[in-house]
């Protein structure tokens, strides 16, 4: 019996072309690469630790966050819990994205100090490792997997960061006079070859919060929707939002309410 | 410790596919840290894969191969039920065996 | 007094279903202050990016209060004072080298929190703009410039025009989506007068 032994594709991404290198032809195949390295993302491997992390006791007060972190959808579940936030959470009196409220647990529940996490709360371009709380975002996003964005509206409380994060997308200041929606406030515009969602459009926001959290192949980290709202405002030349601060969420609100009743496909690949 | 690996492997028409992520640095040995220094070599030299008790795959990579890297292979011959056994070795000698079911 | 009662009973259920129905509960404007408030609680410097940066300026504000489109008494005062902020060549000389201004058009770098703050900025130009027929990775945020000047010619007006334009985009619309260059400090004197050969100059491959 002779095993006949196809190399598929050992994938070996260096990103290095310039901007202007890029062409539309490019950005086509690039997609193309990218659809197929869905089926085997990265992210997995996150995903995995992230699993670890949830079910492991740890911090000082030693618990789970299985057993101890409501994410909205009872103690220790995590299905439907990523597509179902930003939410209003009682006991935290304050309406957190999926991230903020994972901080919220490990902070309150394990014992976690907040500074220690939101000290390096992301992966640096050359790290080998992402921060357990990547890993625990991508875990708790695969639970969503193919499921609506369901972000609960009828709610005041999460209606007012919606509206908040709305009027905060179209602030104007700093140097070069940007909000959110200079760049994201309109159809079928680009920086350089980079398209931008708009983002008040069903559309717009869907491409806003979709493959969030992300493994991002330049640099091969694993990044999540509190990194890209961080890198916007850096791009728009603002000071930095703090870490799972109120002001990311109603952000991250404003963008999930927007695409609403569209599918989440789980963790994803960017470029 | 290496992390684990996440293989999956299923039949698709006469042959099994099998994909497999792992979890590694991949550093070539070339790039500097911030402080400009050299960031020594560190990257999966070896890699076997077994199906059913047999060898089918005895291959080496190298700095090439990206972080985190993907691999994927049609295996003929292979049926559901058998053993997937994936072994990787690296320059340091860290190594990782991890295994799964052809679904 | 019953019929009383039972009048603000109804208005107390009406008001109820409204909250339900899931509307915004407070204004536009009531917004945009918990908007302005967030921000000032929630952001910090980091780098060159100060904390500062966060309070709007009087054309920002303008600009913020009435979505882009401030009535036409207020544009028009704003403009005028943008418009008289412009610093011209002492020298009287607009235009520069197109091949320098084609650098300085490509370069995105300045003002972020990971650029140095002792680095030049760049223009940032083709962020947004089609410029150059050699370069086809360009935004489309703004309008496309390639031809701009074969069209216009290279006046004397059209100089200072352009000049003026790049130094401050909000003397001629008041909300541009495009920042003020030059009365932001991010582009020298010299620089825009690169800009404005890249654009204006007969030899410059954007007129060819």
């Amino acid at each position: 019996m002779k095993k006949r032994i196809v190399l598929l594709a050992a994938v070996a991404v260096a990103w290095t072309g310039s901007a202007s290198a890029q062409t539309k032809d490019a950005n086509a195949e690039f997609e193309k690469f990218r659809a197929e390295m869905e089926e085997s993302n990265p992210a997995e491997l996150f995903e995995v630790k992230g699993e670890e992390l949830w079910k492991a006791k740890r911090g000082p007060k030693k618990v789970s966050l299985a057993d101890s972190c409501d994410l909205g959808q009872g103690v220790g579940k995590i299905e439907g819990a990523y597509v179902k936030a930003p939410r209003y959470f009682a006991d935290a009196d304050a309406v957190m994205d999926i991230e903020r409220r994972i901080v919220w647990c490990m902070t309150e529940k394990q014992g976690f100090k907040f500074e220690d996490i939101a000290k390096k709360p992301f992966q640096g371009a050359n790290d080998n490792n992402a921060p357990d709380i990547t890993n625990l975002v991508t875990y708790v996003a695969s639970g969503s997997r193919n499921m609506e964005f369901d972000m609960p509206m009828h709610d005041a409380k999460v209606r007012d960061a919606f509206e908040t994060g709305k009027a905060m997308a179209a602030y104007r200041a700093g140097p070069y006079d940007f909000s959110c929606n200079t760049c994201h406030g309109a159809d079928g515009k680009r920086i350089r070859m980079q398209n931008l969602p708009n983002l008040s459009s069903p559309e717009g926001a869907l491409r806003g919060v979709l493959g969030w959290p992300g493994y991002r192949m330049t640099g091969g980290v694993m990044l999540t929707s509190q990194w890209r709202m961080n890198d916007c405002f850096r791009q728009q030349r603002f000071p930095e939002p703090k870490y799972a601060s109120q002001a990311v969420t109603n952000l991250i609100a404003y963008m999930t309410g927007n695409a609403n009743g569209q599918m989440y496909k789980g963790p994803g690949i960017k470029r | 410790m290496a992390d684990p690996m996440k293989i999956r492997a299923s039949m698709k028409g006469d042959a099994a596919e099998v994909r497999i992520l792992m979890s590694h640095a991949m550093e070539t040995g070339q790039r500097k840290d911030a402080a400009g220094n050299t960031v020594p070599a560190h990257f999966i030299q070896t890699i076997t894969i077994d199906v059913g008790g047999k060898r089918v795959v005895d291959g080496q990579i190298g700095t090439a191969v990206a972080r985190n890297p993907v691999f994927g292979f049609k295996i003929k011959g292979a049926k559901a039920g058998d053993k997937v056994v994936v072994n990787w070795v690296d320059n340091k000698g860290d190594k990782r065996t991890d295994e799964a079911t052809v679904a | 007094m019953k019929t009383l009662a039972m009048i603000s009973g109804v208005t107390a259920t009406v008001a109820l279903l409204a909250g339900c129905a899931g509307g915004p509960s407070r204004s536009e404007a009531e917004y945009r202050q918990l908007a302005m408030e967030t921000i000032k609680r929630d952001f910090q410097t980091k780098g060159q990016a100060k904390y500062e940066r966060l309070t709007a300026d009087e054309l920002q504000q303008a600009c913020n209060a009435h979505g882009n489109n401030p009535p036409e008494g207020i544009a028009k005062k704003l403009s005028e004072a943008q418009y008289a902020t412009i610093k011209r060549p002492a020298d009287g000389k607009y235009m520069g080298d197109w091949k320098q201004g084609e650098k300085i058009a490509q370069s995105g770098r300045g003002f972020t929190w990971s650029d140095k703050a002792t680095d030049p900025a760049g223009g940032n130009c083709y962020n947004c703009h089609q410029i150059g027929p050699n370069e086809s990775s360009y935004g489309t945020v703004g309008p496309s410039l390639l031809g701009y000047g074969k069209t216009r010619g290279d006046s004397a007006g059209m100089q200072e025009y352009v000049y003026s334009k790049i130094y401050n985009a909000k003397a001629f619309n008041v909300c541009s989506e495009m920042p003020r260059f030059g009365h932001a400090g991010a582009l020298n004197e010299q620089q825009i007068k690169h800009l404005v050969a890249l654009l204006l100059d007969p030899a410059s491959p954007v007129n060819k």
